[in-house]
């Protein structure tokens, strides 16, 4: 009977609603007293019995809840024969909650359209070569898939044949197509506009990008910023406190409808669904644009930061690094360029990658005693000599002469914002290259809104020279460049801004930059799709998408002050209607419910708006 | 020992919260540390004894107050 009529609760505000609108129309077209009366009775009795149950329900449960308050007043209501009052308040409490749960539904879509997305389903390539189509879970890592014109790519794999368009939205946000051809990348949940292409699936299920897209956003959902708990525990005592004050004012004034107004009014809903709702809504909006917000203490910490940090390669560049500009000491290039390939081969640094994309073919030899040096290089022994290839720290460690005519090579190298790669061959400088990365494009307007949005210090640190830095710095208008820095000196650089209380945000590449990224009051990882990023920082950047940043700050200083206006809304109409019970003679029952319910909405309709934020010249919603 | 994560269809006022975390704990089963109902995401998640307490009783538990239950997922804590 009871979950009977928990699931007719729709039908039984209707009717509720219907029984009203009856009575009222008996007594006004045809000035029956007797309709009108049952009318209202029967409707406090039906819509009365979901609310009554709910709040026995929760009273076997040791908790005064809203329901238990509501009850409470319908039974005094209609003890005093205020049949109207105890009917208008029950119908409006129904129908509130009816519109409450449709709205607070529509917030939460952002998110649940995110999880909707997964693909459930592949054609997986059989032991007899036909493709059959298969659950996603039932897909391993090297399984051959076929993926055709408008299917979902089931997981990240590699692209073994065939071309295509694909539509990445659900992992970066950005909808434009982008062209996949063989050894392509493709991610899980993103959509195959054109054409037909084979893949091998590289990581299945909660290992993929998307997989662990949606596990953070769901994680960062669950969690809870200080102020919710507050109001968590707040509302644990301030519901039965209503009901005691209620109490007290019905045993000394003896004025039962004051007493039960009174209960109705101090219902708490705004406060406390107002925070959630503007957090998740805030949360649902990065979600759907490529930026992954850990949680509501992140979008706290993060709308108040006056100071970003910047990794310089792959952050504020492109992290593809070119080699520039190249002189030679001495004779035998060739023989000299083999050491150098040699060893680099060694490293995975990008200005190793780069070295070696520029010698191109050469003869590789043996390397043996490798050394790395931390921020300085690597020395090593290839063909009994010694080989040192690093920057100029590591060439005086190794008593390498650097001449004049080099020390002028390597200021017009560094003045020309290169990073310098020198190779001293037993002792003697042999090689200086210079090598170079291109800004990010659009870099410089997205730092220019960052400023807009009230970002005091735009600071680069980074391991490459001092030459370097300054130029990306001037480039860029950024207000501090400081260069030759190992992970440990930003870390500590990090720490004394924070002394000075500025609060910090680290924006890097999480693969060197763990330890800043974790210290920062937010870190904030490009993530394309780094372990290391998405596990150690507050906020991602899908796919490495610089202009989500500014988006990203202007969201979260939009959520905190969405919180702030529910807060201010709850608090506001809680007061007022208190106000006007004590002082005035219009308010009763009906009117409190009526207003309180309208509070509810208000709120959540507010949270709703951060689901069409978009980012407009200065911080402002459309 | 059994994580569940039981989705409701949703949950709309804040005391269901308290309702549903006071009517989880009170089950025979259940690691009463564990129960943890988040309003934002419409779950509750809890840790359980599955030779004490199967998931269905759980989910009625929580149906009886009045909140219908979505799916639920159960894996090893």
């Amino acid at each position: 009977m009871q979950s009977y009529i928990f699931r007719k609760k729709n039908q039984i505000t209707l009717i509720s609603g219907i029984l009203i609108l009856s009575g009222l129309f008996s007594h006004f077209a045809l000035e029956n007293a007797t309709l009108f009366t049952w009318s209202f009775i029967i409707a406090s009795v039906f819509g009365g019995a979901p609310i009554a149950i709910q709040a026995y329900q929760a009273l076997k449960v040791k908790v005064i809840s809203i329901d238990v308050l509501v009850t409470i007043a319908v039974i005094g209501a209609f003890l005093i024969q205020n049949y109207e009052e105890s009917a208008i308040v029950t119908f409006l409490f129904l129908f509130g909650s009816f519109l409450e749960q449709r709205t607070l539904n529509k917030t939460r879509s952002a998110i649940k359209e995110l999880t909707e997305m997964a693909p459930e389903s592949a054609l997986k390539q059989m032991e007899n070569g036909e493709f059959e189509e298969v659950e996603v879970d039932e897909v391993d890592e090297g399984d051959i898939l076929l993926v055709k014109t408008g299917a979902k790519v089931p997981v990240d794999g590699t692209v073994l044949t065939g071309k295509g368009h694909i539509n990445e939205a659900s992992i970066t946000g950005e909808s434009v197509p982008v062209s996949k051809t063989v050894d392509s990348e493709v991610f899980a949940g993103t959509i195959l506009e054109n054409g037909t292409i084979q893949i091998r699936a590289d990581r299945v299920g909660e290992d993929t990008t998307f997989g662990r897209i949606i596990e953070l956003v769901e994680e960062a959902q669950d969690s809870k910023s200080e102020a919710e708990r507050f109001i968590d525990r707040f509302s644990k005592y301030y519901t039965p406190a209503v009901l005691i004050l209620s109490l007290m004012i019905g045993l000394f004034s003896r004025d039962i409808e004051l007493a039960i107004t009174i209960l109705v009014l101090g219902c708490p809903g705004a406060l406390v669904i107002g925070v959630p709702v503007s957090n998740v809504a805030g949360i649902g909006n990065g979600a759907r644009n490529g930026v992954l917000l850990k949680g509501s203490e992140v979008i706290n910490d993060f709308s108040k930061v006056d100071t970003i940090v910047f990794d310089k390669t792959g952050t504020l560049t492109v992290g593809n690094p070119e080699v520039a500009e190249i002189v030679f000491y001495g004779a035998n290039r060739e023989e000299v360029l083999g050491y150098l390939a040699s060893v680099e081969r060694e490293s995975d640094h990008p200005l190793a990658k780069a070295v070696l994309q520029d010698i191109g073919g050469t003869t590789f030899s043996t390397v043996e005693e490798t050394e790395v040096v931390k921020g300085g290089g690597i020395v090593a022994k290839v063909k009994g000599h010694r080989i040192a290839v690093g920057n100029v720290a590591l060439m005086e460690k190794e008593n390498v002469a650097l001449n004049k005519n080099v020390q002028r090579d390597v200021e017009r190298f560094e003045q020309n914002g290169n990073s310098l790669v020198l190779t001293a061959v037993d002792g003697e400088l042999k090689v200086l290259m210079g090598i170079r990365d291109q800004i990010r494009p659009g870099v410089k307007q997205d730092l220019q809104k960052l400023k807009k949005l009230g970002v005091k210090n735009l600071v680069v640190l980074s391991g490459d020279n001092q030459g370097t830095v300054d130029l990306v710095a001037r480039e860029l208008g950024l207000t501090e460049a400081h260069g030759h820095m190992l992970p440990e000196g930003k870390s500590a650089y990090i720490e004394k801004m924070q002394a000075e209380g500025q609060i910090v945000a680290f924006v890097g590449d999480g693969v060197n930059d763990s330890p800043s990224l974790a210290l920062a009051n937010v870190g904030i990882a490009m993530g394309n799709g780094t372990d290391v990023a998405i596990e150690t920082s507050d906020v991602v950047l899908m796919n490495s998408d610089f202009s989500r940043l500014p988006h990203a700050l202007g969201l979260t200083k939009s959520t905190a002050s969405n919180m702030k206006q529910n807060i201010f809304i709850a608090v506001g109409v809680v007061l007022v209607l208190l106000a006007s019970v004590l002082f005035s003679e219009w308010m009763n029952m009906s009117i409190g419910m009526l207003v309180h319910e309208a509070s509810i909405l208000a709120v959540i309709l507010n949270g709703m708006r951060l689901l069409r934020f978009r980012l407009r010249g200065k911080n402002q919603n459309d | 020992m059994q994580k569940a994560i039981i989705q409701l269809e949703t949950l709309s006022c804040p005391s269901c919260m308290q309702k549903i975390e006071n009517a989880v704990k009170g089950l025979n089963g259940i690691h009463p540390d564990s129960v943890n109902v988040l309003f934002n995401a419409s779950k509750v998640k809890v840790d359980f004894d599955s030779e004490a307490i199967a998931i269905g009783d759980i989910e009625k538990a929580i149906e009886d107050l009045g909140y219908p239950v979505l799916k639920s997922k159960v894996k090893s804590a």
